[in-house]
């Protein structure tokens, strides 16, 4: 299981990159996939590198991103 | 009522604000209205109120929209060279249906002007000097007691009608002492909760305050709005004098410092056989178009005097429409006219 | 794509004080970041119930739009005069101005020097992106020397338009200022670094200390003619040569 997960929410994504540049593991990419508002959004093209790191959420100019973390065993 | 006091016009609308609530008070010097300044510097602390002598009269009205948005009762006062500088505050005011009192102690203009009494501001208070279609109530005391009264009922009607109210006089009235009887200060806790109010989102969605809407058809519903308004203070709030009009053939219209000189014009008329009356507004607006109209039945000539070119003038015009004669006589530049100038002018029309 | 999210904690979401809108800035827009910074604090300092916003105009007009607090649209210039307004008449309210640097620093010039200069117990955000960007990408008086805008078509000529203001040092001048500082948002350090100026900012106000002044270097990647990364990047190669970063008072 990925450390990290992302939910992205594909309507407010305006496809501007700047979670793709912030990502310190290259997780994030352009999906080609447009949404209603006609932007190219952003996708995880490799999930099982996330680490939760949240540098795309801090970095997204929409708030478009939610971060999740795997649980640390007690 | 309270204490019977000497006063300026000035002092008697500065304690007449602290005396209905006044909160916050915000205003730039200028003459002749800085004894108004003065008094509230010296008092609103004193009462744990706010005072702020602002950097600009900008600044000032900015400030009074700030205050206002919060609910508190809120006033600035400036003269017509900064009255002009307040009309993108006065127009957000009533864009935002926010209430708060201004008092403009006309001098002199255009431009720099004088120091020296006028009423040419008439239009820009009344017509809405700012931008936008948009009205403030407009109250023209003619005594330093009525000064009083009118500060009074500025604040209780700006509450009512969530809009901006001027208090219109000039240099004579703010600078002139009379004995006042001031009011009882009133019960600030006892005033109707402001629900539209920006007093922090607890225990409700959060209130917005503005003037704007890129999308025309809801700005034109916010004017709707607006003028439904206007004319329920039409309907309602129209305030004016009547003096000697029983009888009257001829009839002054006059408004503040002219209107009270007017009165001794009637006395001194009346001496020599001409029946004369006077009609004096006391809302500039809503202007008092149907008494005047119904006078003018009864009466062959009304004859306006202002300290101005003619401003109040065109109301009294469109008020009379024709149903009598309607000359003029004014003074510019600050000159007050004198009862005897203002009686041959009286006589040029008498029959 | 599915996702379960079953076994995991969720460490990143919208700021509760954030409404559901979307913001209507352009792709890559810091206003949107420090928009939900600004809400992310009023979260932490658990004051979303006490907090009034007073809005610009500008992109940033639309405010009221965002915030789940109360919010007051100040006419051109005046947010700090207006937030004076606010904070005489309830202090127990946390007032917050944002301004962009048309409305901070020229046509409120007077309004933010004296705000400032009387120590108003508030909190002013100011939004330096050198550019117009609601008129149509005209010089703004932080513009810098050779930036080409829409009113500077052959780029901004100090002979003619002087040079971009550094207000922020100007303010810092003032007695009365109790934080003055400078940050960016070009990459997560800056975005962090400002995250706590700008928590700072409002704690100063909670605690009464009096004004603080937080500048946000901001890109407009549209009237900048820059992808959003390529702004990023001229903030940080460019812009902070003119307008150093780091705080120019800290008498908290």
């Amino acid at each position: 299981m990925p450390k990290g997960m992302l939910i992205i929410d594909k309507e407010r994504c305006k496809g501007c990159g700047l979670c793709i540049v912030a990502c310190s593991h290259p997780v994030l990419a352009f999906s080609g996939e447009l949404n209603r508002s006609g932007y190219n959004v952003v996708h995880m093209e490799r999930p099982e590198a996330c680490v939760g790191c949240g540098f795309c959420a801090l970095t997204c100019p929409d708030v478009a991103i939610e971060v999740y973390r795997a649980r640390v065993p007690a | 009522m309270g204490e019977r006091m000497l006063l300026r016009g000035n002092e008697v609308i500065a304690e007449a604000a602290i005396r209905a609530g006044c909160q916050c008070y915000f205003a730039y010097p200028i003459t002749p209205q800085a004894e108004l300044l003065e008094h509230m510097a010296k008092n609103m602390p004193r009462l744990g109120r706010t005072f702020i002598q602002a950097e600009s009269e900008i600044a000032a009205i900015s400030m009074v929209y700030g205050a206002a948005s919060v609910g508190v009762r809120t006033m600035t006062s400036s003269s017509s060279p900064g009255i002009s500088l307040k009309q993108e505050g006065i127009s957000y005011l009533a864009g935002s249906n926010l209430p708060a009192v201004i008092v403009n102690i006309v001098r002199g203009g255009p431009g720099l002007g004088d120091i020296a009494p006028a009423q040419s501001d008439y239009f820009q208070a009344t017509k809405g000097g700012g931008h936008g279609d948009y009205h403030m109530i407009v109250l023209a005391p003619s005594t330093v007691p009525e000064a009083g009264e009118l500060t009074m009922l500025a604040f209780d009607l700006a509450d009512q009608y969530r809009t901006p109210v001027m208090i219109l006089a000039d240099g004579m009235l703010g600078q002139m002492m009379e004995p006042v009887e001031l009011p009882e200060p009133i019960d600030v806790a006892s005033l109707p909760a402001k629900e539209w109010a920006t007093t922090g989102a607890k225990g409700r969605d959060p209130n917005v305050i503005l003037s704007f809407d890129l999308d025309p058809e809801v700005l034109k519903r916010m004017n709707l709005a607006l003028q439904k308004r206007y004319r329920q203070i039409e309907a309602k709030e129209v305030r004016y004098e009547e003096a000697a009009t029983e009888d009257a053939d001829i009839l002054i219209a006059a408004y503040g410092t002219v209107a009270r000189i007017s009165k001794s014009v009637v006395r001194m008329a009346r001496a020599e056989g001409i029946k004369l009356g006077l009609f004096r507004p006391i809302t500039l607006w809503p202007f008092p178009y149907q008494p005047l109209k119904e006078l003018a039945d009864r009466v062959k000539t009304v004859l306006t005097v202002e300290m101005s070119a003619g401003q109040m003038w065109e109301d009294v015009r469109l008020g009379v429409a024709e149903r009598a004669n309607t000359p003029f006589y004014g003074e510019m530049g600050g000159v007050v006219p004198t009862p005897r100038r203002i009686l041959s002018e009286v006589r040029k029309h008498a029959s | 794509m599915p996702v379960s999210t079953e076994k995991m904690v969720k460490v990143f979401g919208r700021p509760g004080s954030l409404t559901e809108a979307r913001f209507t800035y352009c792709p890559g827009c810091h206003h949107g970041i420090l928009t939900r910074i600004i809400a992310q604090t009023i979260d932490e300092l658990g004051i979303v119930e006490r907090t009034v916003g007073v809005a610009p105009v500008g992109c940033a007009v639309f405010a009221y739009l965002w915030y789940r607090c109360d919010v007051i649209q100040a006419s051109h210039g005046r947010a700090s005069a207006v937030a004076t307004g606010v904070k005489r008449a309830n202090p127990n309210l946390i007032v917050f101005a944002y301004q962009g640097d048309g409305d901070f620093a020229s046509i409120g010039t007077a309004e933010s020097i004296h705000a400032a200069n009387r120590g108003e117990n508030i909190t002013v955000i100011f939004v330096n992106n050198q550019v117009y960007g609601m008129t149509g990408g005209e010089m703004a008086p932080t513009s810098l020397v050779g930036q080409k805008t829409t009113t500077t078509p052959d780029g901004r000529d100090p002979a003619l338009f002087g040079y971009p203001i550094r207000f922020s040092e100007m303010i810092a001048q003032l007695d009365a200022p109790v934080y003055v500082t400078r940050q960016a948002l070009y990459d997560t350090k800056r975005i962090m670094d400002a995250t706590k100026a700008i928590k700072k900012a409002f704690t100063n106000q909670l605690e009464g200390k009096g004004y603080s002044l937080v500048e946000v270097l901001a890109t407009c990647p549209t009237n900048w003619r820059m992808k959003p990364t390529e702004a990023n990047k001229h903030v940080a190669e460019v812009v902070t040569k003119v307008f150093p970063l780091g705080d120019l008072i800290d008498r908290g």
